[in-house]
C-alpha cells in the first residue's frame, strides 16, 4: 500500500470545558461585592462594616459550592452564566444592606408597620436557599428534554400559578397589585415561577405546531397572514394575559407572558407577521386596559407627567423620586452610601432598587449593570443557537426572552420610559421568589448549554467496514 | 472618612465593575470575532525565517501559483454523499471506507483505501487508484496508472461519482 501523506482529515475538535475560566471569573465576582460592602460601611459609618468576614465568606462558599456542582454535573456548561449571576446577586445584597442603613427608611417602617427589620439577612438566606435549589435542579435535571413530556401539564400548572393570587383567602393584596399569595407566614410571588413553567409549555407546543403556523399562510401586502384557526393559541394567550392584567392589576406579568409567547412564535416560525400581529394586539390591549382599569390608569398618569401630580399621588411621587435619583447620579454617581435614593420610600429595595444603582453608581454603573444582564441574555441566545434539539432551542430562547423582557419592563419603568409595572429586577431586588426563580432559570440555561456544548460520543466502529478488503494470497 | 478616600473608592469600584464586564466579554471573544484559524501545511511565499521548518516536510509540494481555470473544489454528484463539496487546497484527498479518509464512502463497492486525488508539481490534479477491488473509473475507462483529471470528467467509485469544478 502506498503511503498517503499530508492528508486533510475532518475531525471534531474537543471543546475546552472552560471550568477554570469560570472559577477565575467567579472569584472576581465574589471580590467585587465585598469591595462594595466595605465601601458602604466606610462611607456611612466611617469604619468597615461588621460581619464583613461572614458576608464575604458566605458568598464565597456559596459560589464555590455552585461551581463544584457545575464542574461535576454540567462540565461543558457556559462559563459566564454562573459568575455574572453571582455578581449581580452579591451586588443586590450590598444595595439592600445599604438601604437597611438608611435612617429615613427605618423611621418610615417604624411609622407604617410599627417596627423595622433588616432585609439583608433575610435576602442572604434566600440566596443560600436559591443556590441550593440551583444545585438540586442541576442534579435532578440530567437532560432538559425530559421537560418536553410535561408540555400540557406545565400549561395547567402555569395557569394555576397565575390564578392563585386571586383565590380568596390565599391571595394577598399588597398596594393594589394582587400578585402574592401568603402560605404559612411567607408571601410567595407565583408569577415568577410561572414564567419558567410556561416557557416549557410554549417550547413543547410550538415545537410540534411550528410547521402549521409557519407554512399554512396567505401572503397579503408583503406579510404572511396565518389562517384563522391558527390564530387560536395566540388569541388565547392574549386573553389570558389581559385577564391577569384586569384581575390582578399586574401589568408586568401580563406583558411578560404575551411578549414571551410572541418572541417564541417568531423564533419558531421565522415569520415577521407574528411580531406585527403581536405588537398590534398588545397596543390594543394596553390602550383598552389603560383607559378603563383604575390601578393601571394611576400608573399611566404617573408615567406621562410624574411632576404634575407629584404631591397628590404616591405613585407619581415614587416615579418622580426615582427619576430625580437617576438625574442626581450623573455620569459617575455619588458613590456607595452617599445618595438619597431612600427618599423613594418603602419600595426602594424592591421595585425601585435600580434607582439606587442610578444614583450611587451613576450612568456608568447603570450601563455596566445593563451590560451584565445583556451578557446573560446573550449567553442564553447563544445556547439556543448551539442547542441541537428544537425543544432546547425554543426553551432557551423563551427563558432568555422572558429575562430580557423583565429587565426592560423594570428598568424602563423606574427610568420613566414606560409605565411602572411592579416587577422585580432579577437578582437585585429584595424578595425570595424572584431570587429562587431566577437561579432556577440560570440552572436550566446551564443545563441546556452543557448539553449543547458536550462533544458527541465517538462513533462506534462499523462492523462491516473491512468487508471488501483485498485478500491476496502470499 | 476623608473626601479623597471616598472619591478614590467610588471611581475604583466603577473601574473594577467595568473590568469585570471587559473580562467577561474577552471570555466570549470567539463568539464576536470568530475563531482564529491558523494555517497548517506549507506556507506560500516563505520568507527567510521559515526555512528551517520547511526542511522537515518532504512530502508537501511547494505550492505553485494557482493556474488560471484550475478547479477549486471537488463535488460529489451521485451516490449517498451527493452535494458534498471539499475545497481543493493543494493537499491530498483520500477516498475510501476507512474512517480517516477525507471523504468517507458508505458504499459496498468501495474499498477501505480506494483512491486518492492529489496535485502534481505544477498544480495539475491527478487521480490514482490505490489497488481497489472494484476499480476507479475516469469517464468510462478503468484507471491503471495515476492519471491527470480533465476538467469536468466524472470519477466513478462504486455508486459514487465525483467531479472537479471551478
Amino acid at each position: 500500500m502506498s503511503v498517503v501523506t499530508n492528508t486533510t482529515t475532518i475531525g471534531a475538535i474537543e471543546l475546552p470545558s472552560r471550568r477554570n475560566t469560570e472559577l477565575l471569573l467567579l472569584a472576581f465576582a465574589v471580590v467585587i461585592p465585598i469591595f462594595a460592602y466595605a465601601n458602604v460601611g466606610l462611607s456611612i459609618h466611617g469604619k468597615l462594616p461588621p460581619g464583613m468576614l461572614t458576608y464575604g465568606l458566605g458568598l464565597g462558599v456559596l459560589a464555590g459550592l455552585a461551581h463544584l456542582v457545575v464542574r461535576r454535573y454540567a462540565k461543558y456548561a457556559d462559563p459566564l452564566l454562573l459568575p455574572i449571576a453571582t455578581l449581580l446577586n452579591g451586588l443586590g445584597l450590598v444595595i439592600i444592606y445599604r438601604l437597611d442603613q438608611s435612617e429615613r427608611l427605618q423611621n418610615l417602617a417604624k411609622r407604617q408597620f410599627g417596627g423595622f427589620t433588616e432585609s439583608a439577612p433575610r435576602q442572604m438566606m434566600y440566596t443560600a436557599l436559591a443556590l441550593a435549589l440551583f444545585a438540586v435542579v442541576l442534579l435532578v435535571l440530567k437532560d432538559h428534554r425530559v421537560l418536553q413530556r410535561f408540555t400540557y401539564i406545565s400549561m395547567a400548572a402555569s395557569l394555576v400559578l397565575l390564578i392563585l393570587p386571586v383565590v380568596p383567602g390565599l391571595g394577598a393584596d399588597v398596594f393594589g397589585a394582587k400578585i402574592w399569595i401568603s402560605v404559612g407566614g411567607f408571601s410567595i410571588q407565583p408569577g415568577e415561577f410561572a414564567k419558567i413553567v410556561i416557557a416549557i409549555f410554549f417550547a413543547g407546543y410550538l415545537m410540534v405546531k411550528r410547521d402549521a403556523l409557519a407554512l399554512a399562510s396567505r401572503r397579503f401586502m408583503g406579510l404572511y397572514l396565518p389562517r384563522g384557526r391558527d390564530l387560536g393559541p395566540i388569541l388565547m394567550i392574549w386573553a389570558m394575559s389581559l385577564l391577569v392584567l384586569v384581575f390582578e392589576n399586574d401589568l408586568g406579568t401580563s406583558l411578560l407572558f404575551f411578549g414571551m409567547f410572541v418572541i417564541m412564535l417568531y423564533v419558531a416560525t421565522e415569520r415577521t407577521s407574528w411580531i406585527v400581529i403581536g405588537l398590534l394586539m398588545s397596543i390594543g390591549g394596553a390602550v383598552v386596559v389603560g383607559t378603563t382599569a383604575s390601578h393601571v390608569k394611576v400608573r399611566v398618569t404617573a408615567w406621562l407627567d410624574p411632576f404634575a401630580c407629584y404631591s397628590k399621588s404616591g405613585a407619581c411621587e415614587q416615579v418622580g423620586q426615582s427619576i430625580m435619583s437617576f438625574g442626581s447620579g450623573g455620569v459617575l454617581g455619588t458613590g456607595w452610601g452617599q445618595g438619597n435614593s431612600d427618599l423613594i420610600g418603602f419600595a426602594a429595595n424592591s421595585d425601585f432598587i435600580f434607582s439606587t444603582v442610578g444614583e450611587e453608581l451613576g450612568l456608568s454603573g447603570v450601563m455596566a449593570f445593563l451590560l451584565l444582564y445583556g451578557l446573560i441574555i446573550e449567553r442564553g441566545v447563544r445556547t439556543a443557537l448551539a442547542a441541537r434539539d428544537p425543544f432546547g432551542k425554543l426553551f432557551a430562547i423563551g427563558l432568555s426572552g422572558a429575562f430580557s423582557l423583565q429587565i426592560f419592563v423594570v428598568a424602563g419603568g423606574v427610568m420613566g420610559l414606560i409605565p411602572l409595572t411592579g416587577m422585580t429586577m432579577p437578582f437585585l431586588a429584595s424578595g425570595g421568589s424572584s431570587v429562587l426563580a431566577n437561579w432556577v432559570l440560570i440552572a436550566i440555561l446551564i443545563r441546556i448549554s452543557d448539553t449543547a456544548r458536550r462533544p458527541a460520543p465517538a462513533p462506534a466502529p462499523s462492523p462491516d467496514s473491512e468487508m471488501t478488503q483485498v485478500v491476496r494470497p502470499s | 472618612m476623608s473626601e479623597l478616600t471616598l472619591t478614590v473608592m467610588r471611581l475604583g469600584f466603577l473601574a473594577v465593575l467595568w473590568l469585570f464586564v471587559i473580562v467577561a466579554v474577552q471570555v466570549i471573544r470567539s463568539d464576536l470575532f470568530g475563531t482564529r484559524v491558523t494555517q497548517r501545511g506549507s506556507r506560500r511565499g516563505g520568507g527567510a525565517g521559515g526555512a528551517p521548518q520547511q526542511t522537515g516536510r518532504q512530502s508537501a509540494p511547494p505550492q505553485q501559483r494557482q493556474r488560471r481555470g484550475a478547479p477549486t473544489k471537488l463535488v460529489v454528484s451521485e451516490g449517498t454523499l451527493t452535494g458534498t463539496t471539499v475545497a481543493l487546497s493543494g493537499q491530498t484527498i483520500t477516498l475510501g471506507r476507512a474512517h480517516d479518509s477525507t471523504i468517507v464512502l458508505d458504499d459496498d463497492y468501495a474499498s477501505s483505501r480506494h483512491a486518492r486525488i492529489y496535485p502534481d508539481t505544477d498544480g495539475q490534479w491527478i487521480v490514482e487508484d490505490l489497488g481497489s477491488t472494484n476499480g476507479t473509473y475516469l469517464d468510462r475507462t478503468r484507471l491503471t496508472t495515476p492519471t491527470p483529471i480533465p476538467p469536468g470528467a466524472p470519477i466513478r467509485i462504486g455508486k459514487t461519482v465525483i467531479e472537479l469544478r471551478k
